[in-house]
């Protein structure tokens, strides 16, 4: 039961039903399940036998290899190119060889204050901390381990509701913000606080005026993100810092995206509380950080309570190993942000010249504001997910990895005015330290080639070169 | 890499072959591209005290490439769609 070419690859005319063609479960497992076959059928000599359990059949393999011929597959056993760097980031080897002593023989409990296992990886805790901390400006004793931004953004917003909650009931956010933080939102207003969602420009920025405006006496929190998931646009946070500390609003922003990839400082920018995630800048999955401002004080209701660690702010015992590694990626990320800056906007350049110049292709959000590191693409008349079952050998997504299961468009995209179908054929590239530019040259023809193939398959693109208009045909419905 | 020392060559010529031992294309590549950049970069440094500094902080380097390396060849994965056969 292979997955036929013509199956991955139909468009259907969403303006027409309203509907589109999705992998199904069962389709995206198939496919799944073929690639690990074509690995172990490959490589069974060489490698591990971990991706091989329960998959080996030589029918599916040679089926498969047909299979990949119709479709212009090169993947024949091989991985992918990653280019997802917003889902995560590899871990860097550096940080790996700071990691492992901790799994070897230094294993003792950070908390632990009568013995040297103790002791040393307190230390080594601590010494993390401080790099988390320099490179944010802040003070180390500000810095809160969690186990990643959605906690950070959890104990964020509900933390500053619930304490302040008896004389403030009413936050601010964005419509762009990540689920995390929408999710939160809606939690509280469940719980009778009262959120106002501001909309965004079609660059995908807040107006500043519209935030003034919206804020209140009984403002608890602003919570605005730095830097966009999906789309890479970063917020004018030195101005919102400014109008909330103006307004004695907390300013609470989400910075997954942007920490140890733009310079950040939390006391020029006057942000009071800030998310930090340690598997976006090449450190360990399951660690992060909270900014927590300590002057002008900003107080939490913790989501934790236990032993009182953390400031009492979040109790439970350290991940020491991963804290060590998230520590020694910021070192990293702050002694060569120049540089990979500089190596991540070279590729980023070439990757949107070059897909640009494939007709009716937009790139979303203003590249002015962006990060270079992502590259948000609408190829019109080509679905999404149909690209990306076409794009096998390129590890893509469409946008948010905790969304990408999901059949809506961009919520993002949406909320910059573009109209469903462009949000539907959207592509994120995200693209890393690692990442190389023969990688990016292989990309531009691959997606070229690609979106061609597509196109001449749509009955939409036939239509648009022989000069229909689409939007002004009336559809028959059934 | 004329102007280079004795001492400052061979340690660049063990960092670039202890990179090519990764398994890994990404991290191979990165650590050619890196190790190259930062002795073009310092090419002009004279100074005993910077170089004695450079020094010191390349052979950590290499230890690290060395260790990495070798746990990069125990959990190779498939080679990538871009590499070479």
């Amino acid at each position: 039961m292979l997955l036929k070419a013509s199956q991955a690859f139909k468009i259907v005319p969403r303006i027409a039903y309203g509907s589109r063609h999705v992998a199904t479960v069962a389709e995206r497992s198939e496919h799944v399940a073929n690639y690990l076959t074509q690995i172990t059928h490959q490589n069974s000599q060489k490698f591990r036998g971990r991706v091989n359990e329960g998959i080996a059949t030589g029918d599916m393999v040679s089926s498969l290899n047909q299979e990949s011929s119709t479709a212009g597959s090169t993947l024949n056993g091989k991985r992918p190119i990653y280019l997802d760097a917003q889902a995560t980031t590899p871990v860097d080897p550096r940080v790996l060889d700071y990691m492992l002593p901790l799994y070897t023989g230094e294993y003792g409990n950070p908390h632990s204050k009568t013995h040297l296992y103790g002791w040393e990886t307190e230390s080594l805790v601590e010494k993390a901390r401080e790099h988390v901390a320099a490179l944010i400006n802040a003070d180390p004793k500000e810095i809160i381990f969690t186990s990643g931004a959605t906690e950070s953004n959890n104990m964020s917003i509900k933390g500053v509701a619930k304490f302040y909650g008896s004389r403030k009931k009413h936050i601010i956010t964005s419509e762009i913000e990540h689920k995390c933080v929408i999710d939160t939102a809606r939690q509280l207003q469940n719980e009778g606080f009262e959120v106002t969602y501001l909309p965004v420009n079609k660059d995908g920025r807040i107006d500043l005026e519209q935030l003034e405006a919206a804020i209140r006496p009984d403002t608890a929190l602003v919570s605005i993100m730095y830097v966009n998931n999906e789309i890479g646009i970063t917020q004018d946070v030195d101005e919102i810092g400014r109008i909330c500390r103006k307004h004695k609003v907390f300013f609470h922003t989400d910075s997954a995206q942007a920490f140890g990839k733009i310079p950040i400082d939390v006391n020029k920018s006057n942000i009071d509380l800030m998310s930090i995630s340690g598997h976006k800048i090449y450190g360990p999955m399951g660690v992060g950080a909270c900014f927590v401002r300590r002057r002008p004080r900003v107080r939490l209701e913790p989501l934790m309570n236990g032993g009182g660690q953390e400031r009492g702010l979040r109790s439970g015992t350290l991940p020491a190993p991963s804290i060590v590694g998230f520590g020694e990626a910021a070192r990293i990320a702050k002694a060569e942000m120049a540089y990979d800056h500089a190596h991540i906007t070279r590729l980023s350049d070439k990757l949107v010249a070059s897909l640009l110049s494939i007709p009716e292709t937009v790139v979303n959000g203003d590249r002015k504001y962006c990060i270079p590191g992502c590259v948000n693409i609408s190829f019109a008349y080509v679905e999404g997910e149909s690209l990306l079952m076409a794009l096998r050998d390129i590890a893509l997504s469409s946008g948010s990895a905790c969304t990408s299961a999901s059949l809506e468009p961009s919520y993002v995209l949406r909320a910059l005015g573009a109209d469903d179908a462009l949000a539907h054929s959207s592509i994120r590239f995200g693209i890393s330290r690692f990442t190389t530019s023969e990688e990016i040259d292989f990309v531009i023809n691959t997606v070229k080639g690609k979106v061609e193939h597509l196109r001449n398959l749509s009955p939409l693109w036939e239509m648009v070169q022989e000069g229909i208009d689409i939007s002004k045909i009336e559809w028959s419905h059934h | 890499m004329s102007s280079m020392s004795g001492e400052t060559l061979i340690l660049y010529r063990n960092l670039l072959r202890a990179a090519a031992k990764f398994s890994s294309y990404n991290f191979r590549n990165y650590a050619f591209r890196r190790i190259r950049d930062d002795f073009v970069a310092n090419k002009a440094v004279s100074d005993p005290e910077k170089l004695k500094e450079l020094l010191t902080n390349s052979r950590n380097q290499l230890d690290i490439l060395r260790r990495q390396g070798t746990i990069s060849q125990m959990y190779a994965s498939p080679e990538l769609v871009v590499e070479k056969i």
